[in-house]
């Protein structure tokens, strides 16, 4: 199967998300760890002045009196006021939907946003939530058992691997 | 054979995963770096401005106090709350347990009003153990059980969060040395401090105390014995100060506080033997002017009020973790 290339689709999210974004008053936040790469990208490329926040959502999953904690949590940090902020949440991949909810909720414990967005690289299908994308610039169709993940080289260049489970 | 069957550490589940904390003896690096870990992501839930997550959401934790103490109780109430559990406190000193009902009866009764967490304080050595045992015996391994002190034997939240206290000074324990000082004898938070400590890598750890407040054989554990506090305290990164236990002394152990005070107790002058950047930690409650000197305990060295601040955070990781396994 051939993959989308992931560096255009950070240029092509930044384009489609451009003229629906003030860049003194919107926010980005992204989901770790992927989702804040993309935020990074797209920060830049749309010379947003206030800094992105990012959320590692292992507090807030649904599935944690199955799967237990997350190993690997990480810090959440939303270094601006939520209250009225017009935010936009970044991920890389949107699947089920209930890493967006979890989202959700978990930046809603910082105050009350005026409006969210979701900005997606690509939209893989297999939503089990009623969540959407605002941005969203590529969509394909993967089976459950397979797991699409953005990775980062070391030159910091973003590519997407498949993984069968 | 013990209710615990064939598993050899009786804190973890057939997954290798922590079910239970009952010591930091015996548990393996991975599992003890993996709580500091997720501790700090736990740190930040106290910035926010609702200052919960939803993880224990329903979830009932009793705080079993069968001896007095007020940080422990209330950093693990406040670590629960923040977990959004419901919390019973239970002071049992003032309770059944003086109307003559047995410690597992006393468990029975609040296994059977659906608890799903028991945070035990005990006077007696392996109380949480018997609990947690008894619980398994009882086919009732899903009620975790988290030991927060038991007589001479171990308090591992208090172990775990100094370790996250030096980890968050020093970073890296592989280039520390490290000095406990002063009642070791009485001191469940010393024996947990030296696992750890041990456990994490620290390459020197001393223990300082005037010999009668030693326990026999302490050098066995891997620890440099020293008498004399100044020779000690010689180019140490941590000091760890414990508190005097004069309640549970017995007989003449010490000449008296005074005494105890010019030989044992940290002062700015004693301190200077350490390295310039030497932290000063204790676990309070502090007794000024007999292990430690004011002018030590509220100057720039002292992470004492972290110490606290990061407690809950490592509380709450560890009610997480055990509540999801």
């Amino acid at each position: 199967m051939q993959l989308p290339d992931a560096e255009a689709l950070c240029a092509a999210l930044a384009e489609a998300m451009r003229p629906h974004v003030d860049p003194a008053a919107t926010a980005l936040v992204g989901i770790h760890t992927g989702g804040v790469w993309v935020a990074e990208r797209l920060h830049a490329a749309l010379g947003l002045k206030i800094p992105s926040g990012s959320i590692d959502v292992s507090f807030y999953r649904d599935d944690y009196h199955q799967r237990g904690l997350h190993a690997n949590a990480k810090t959440s940090q939303i270094p601006f006021d939520v209250d009225a902020a017009h935010i936009v949440i970044v991920d890389d991949v949107l699947h089920t939907g209930r890493t967006i909810r979890a989202a959700m909720n978990e930046l809603f414990d910082y105050g009350r946003p005026g409006r969210i967005d979701l900005a997606v690289l690509t939209d893989r299908g297999g939503r089990e939530l009623p969540i959407g994308p605002n941005f969203c610039p590529h969509s394909l169709s993967l089976a459950a058992t397979q797991v699409l993940a953005l990775e980062r080289a070391d030159d910091g260049g973003l590519s997407f691997r498949l993984i069968d489970k | 054979m013990s209710a615990f069957g064939k598993q050899s550490n009786p804190q973890l589940n057939s997954h290798g995963e922590l079910n239970h904390l009952l010591t930091i003896e015996g548990l393996p690096r991975e599992i003890l770096t993996r709580i500091l870990d997720t501790a700090a992501p736990f740190t930040e839930v106290a910035e926010r401005e609702v200052k919960k997550v939803p993880l224990l959401r329903g979830k009932s934790v009793f705080n079993l106090f069968f001896e007095n103490s007020t940080r422990t109780r209330t950093t693990f109430e406040i670590a629960a709350k923040r977990l959004s559990a419901d919390v019973i406190n239970l002071n049992i000193n003032t309770s059944s347990a003086n109307k003559g009902e047995t410690l597992l009866d006393t468990a029975d009764n609040l296994a059977a009003m659906q608890a799903d967490m028991f945070v035990v304080r005990h006077a007696s050595s392996g109380a949480p153990y018997l609990i947690a045992q008894h619980m398994a015996a009882t086919g009732r391994d899903h009620i975790h059980v988290v030991n927060a002190g038991d007589g001479r034997h171990a308090h591992p939240t208090q172990g775990l969060l100094d370790m996250y206290t030096i980890r968050h000074y020093k970073q890296d324990f592989t280039n520390l040395t490290v000095a406990i000082v002063g009642d070791v004898l009485h001191s469940r938070v010393a024996r947990s401090q030296i696992h750890a400590l041990l456990t994490l890598g620290v390459p020197e750890v001393r223990v300082i105390a005037p010999k009668t407040l030693l326990p026999t054989g302490i050098e066995q554990l891997g620890v440099r014995v020293f008498n004399d506090m100044r020779e000690g305290l010689r180019g140490v990164d941590v000091v760890m100060m414990l508190r005097l236990q004069n309640e549970r002394m017995q007989g003449a152990l010490l000449p008296s506080t005074q005494e105890y005070f010019k030989s044992y107790g940290l002062t700015p002058e004693k301190l200077a033997l350490a390295k310039p950047d030497a932290i000063v930690m204790h676990p309070g409650p502090m007794n000024r002017g007999v292990e430690i000197d004011s002018a030590v305990a509220d100057g720039g060295q002292a992470v004492i009020l972290p110490q606290v601040t990061f407690g809950i955070a490592v509380r709450m990781a560890v009610m997480a973790m055990l509540a999801g396994n």
